[in-house]
């Protein structure tokens, strides 16, 4: 098991300590299914964060375990030096791999949505909706509803919407699993670019190595059933990256170093013996 | 204009149409059935007259009461059953049987409990309309996906907030279903309990005039009640195609 504390200086935002997560059984009797851990890892303030893994390995589960949708069987998570423990805390936004749009709202009172109880002034409320729009390309849809939307557009706006809140932590759960290989890669750049430009943690599950090698600072590979780290690799890359770093000679090693350390897992979650490289 | 609509409207037209021609030949006798552009002119002088607004006002004021009370005890008490899944299962059977009740036959119970007024009429339009709005709220939350309740929680939304601003507003179309129903049920409930003990209302009046052979009373309120309930009918109906449209599911 790899300790995913960082090297280098930096304050931790979040840390897991000795955290799994074991469901309930189905029918009394049956055992519960262990589907997490033991995790311990850290996540310092203002760097991105990717977890790579084989299906059904929990990485979805840790997303949910740091945002409060679920509580840790053994173990502690903590934001900001405060535990979480199934509270979902302030500054916590969330994308979801799935549209997550409000199919009744126009693109603007989607964005606008988890502003309202934020009690702030309408001029502000209207500062950050007009620049989360423009920021994700989408002042020109504005009135649309999401139905008017293509799969793509529709994550933008989720994004947006979190954006808009201001959150200091952001997890994304594989929001570009739904996009053809061109726009993923645009969207990567998207979010750099957020990234770079609010300054927030933000903490990527995916199962492309390659949008995990591009997008992180540190890769997280997890093993198979129940998900543990198995290896941390820094990638290294300038703050200032963006999709062209993929015709790097670097992109090739550390996407190797990724499927090295994932292949095995990946023979395990498909229930087959595995065989060493 | 939909060649669908055309057609619609020309098969209306047609059954009108052929129901003048009888009535005007005598194939069905004026005593049976007045002609239809008969009991149009009736109906309006009925209505220029006002000799009959009292008992229209009444039939129409208890109904949308009836209506509005399905509507708001349906969608209020399909919220808490969503959320408890044992008194869900418990009366899921309940529901589906509810409609076997001949619940006209509890009227002389309902004036027991609620006297002679207007009371038990709207308690009956108000019965027979809930259980289709509980029905139907319950399918449309039933199909929210998780993912909007979890962007909910993540929003620090509650059940009250959660279910305000994201199940409600999901569910609107499947309500709207339940209300087109519960317009049908509050009509029926209302004119059907007038027809039985009422000394007002529509439905009091036609089974007056239908004693009386007063065919020129008794078709035209017939008659309105039609078009007030097909007319209600349809603006929810186009309403919720709009919200279908909206959403991509038409």
């Amino acid at each position: 098991m790899t300790d995913g504390s960082p090297k280098s200086a930096g304050q931790a935002q979040v840390s897991l300590r000795g955290v799994d997560r074991i469901f309930d059984a189905a029918r009394k009797g049956d055992p519960g299914v262990h589907a997490l851990g033991p995790i311990d890892l850290e996540l310092r303030q203002g760097e991105f964060f990717a977890i790579v893994g084989p299906s059904g390995c929990g990485k979805s589960t840790l997303l949910e375990l740091i945002a409060g949708l679920s509580v840790a069987t053994r173990g502690e998570v903590a934001f900001e030096g405060r535990p979480i423990q199934g509270k979902i805390p302030e500054g916590v936004g969330v994308v979801f791999q799935e549209d997550a749009s409000f199919p009744w709202l126009s693109v603007t009172d989607n964005i606008a949505f988890g502003l309202r109880r934020m009690k702030l002034a309408p001029q502000e409320q209207q500062r950050r909706i007009d620049w989360a729009l423009e920021l994700m390309g989408l002042t020109a849809f504005a009135q649309s509803f999401p139905a008017q939307l293509s799969g793509g557009m529709r994550q933008r706006v989720c994004i947006a919407r979190t954006l808009v809140t201001e959150p200091r932590l952001i997890l994304l759960d594989e929001p570009f699993g739904a996009l053809d290989q061109q726009t993923r890669l645009l969207m990567g750049d998207e979010v750099l670019n957020l990234w770079r430009k609010t300054g927030a943690t933000v903490f990527l599950i995916t199962h492309a190595l390659d949008e995990a090698a591009m997008l992180a600072d540190r890769i997280g590979v997890m093993s198979a059933r129940p998900g543990r780290l198995i290896d941390i690799v820094e990638t290294g890359w300038s703050k200032d990256r963006d999709s062209r770093i993929v015709q790097e000679d670097a992109f090739g090693i550390i996407t190797a170093r990724l499927w090295r350390s994932l292949r095995e897992e990946s023979i395990k979650s498909l229930g087959k013996p595995g065989k060493a490289a | 204009m939909r060649p669908a609509v055309i057609c619609r409207i020309a098969l209306l037209v047609g059954l009108v149409a052929m129901i003048e021609v009888l009535c005007l030949t005598g194939v069905i006798d004026h005593i049976t059935m007045q002609p239809p552009h008969r009991i149009a002119i009736d109906l309006l002088a009925i209505l220029a007259s006002g000799k009959l607004n009292g008992a229209i006002a009444k039939t129409m004021g208890n109904a949308a009461l009836a209506f509005g009370l399905a509507l708001v005890i349906g969608v209020a008490g399909a919220i808490p059953l969503h959320r408890f899944r044992p008194v869900r299962e418990m009366l899921d059977p309940l529901f589906a049987t509810y409609y076997a009740i001949p619940i006209f036959a509890f009227y002389p119970l309902l004036i027991i409990l609620f006297g002679l007024g207007d009371a038990p009429q709207i308690f009956i339009g108000a019965m027979l309309g809930i259980v289709a709005v509980i029905v139907n709220t319950l399918n449309g939350l039933d199909r929210v996906p998780g993912v909007l309740l979890k962007t909910a929680r993540v929003n620090q939304m509650g059940p009250v907030e959660t279910a305000w601003r994201v199940t409600l507003p999901y569910a609107t179309p499947y309500i709207l279903t339940g209300a087109k129903l519960a317009v049908a049920y509050s009509f029926i409930g209302i004119i059907g309990a007038e027809f039985i003990m009422s000394r007002g209302g529509m439905g009091y009046e036609i089974s007056f005039a239908y004693t009386n052979f007063d065919n020129a009373t008794m078709y035209p309120l017939i008659v309105l009640i039609l078009l007030v309930s097909v007319a209600v009918n349809t603006l929810l109906a186009r309403w919720e195609k709009r919200l279908m449209v909206r959403r991509g599911l038409q």
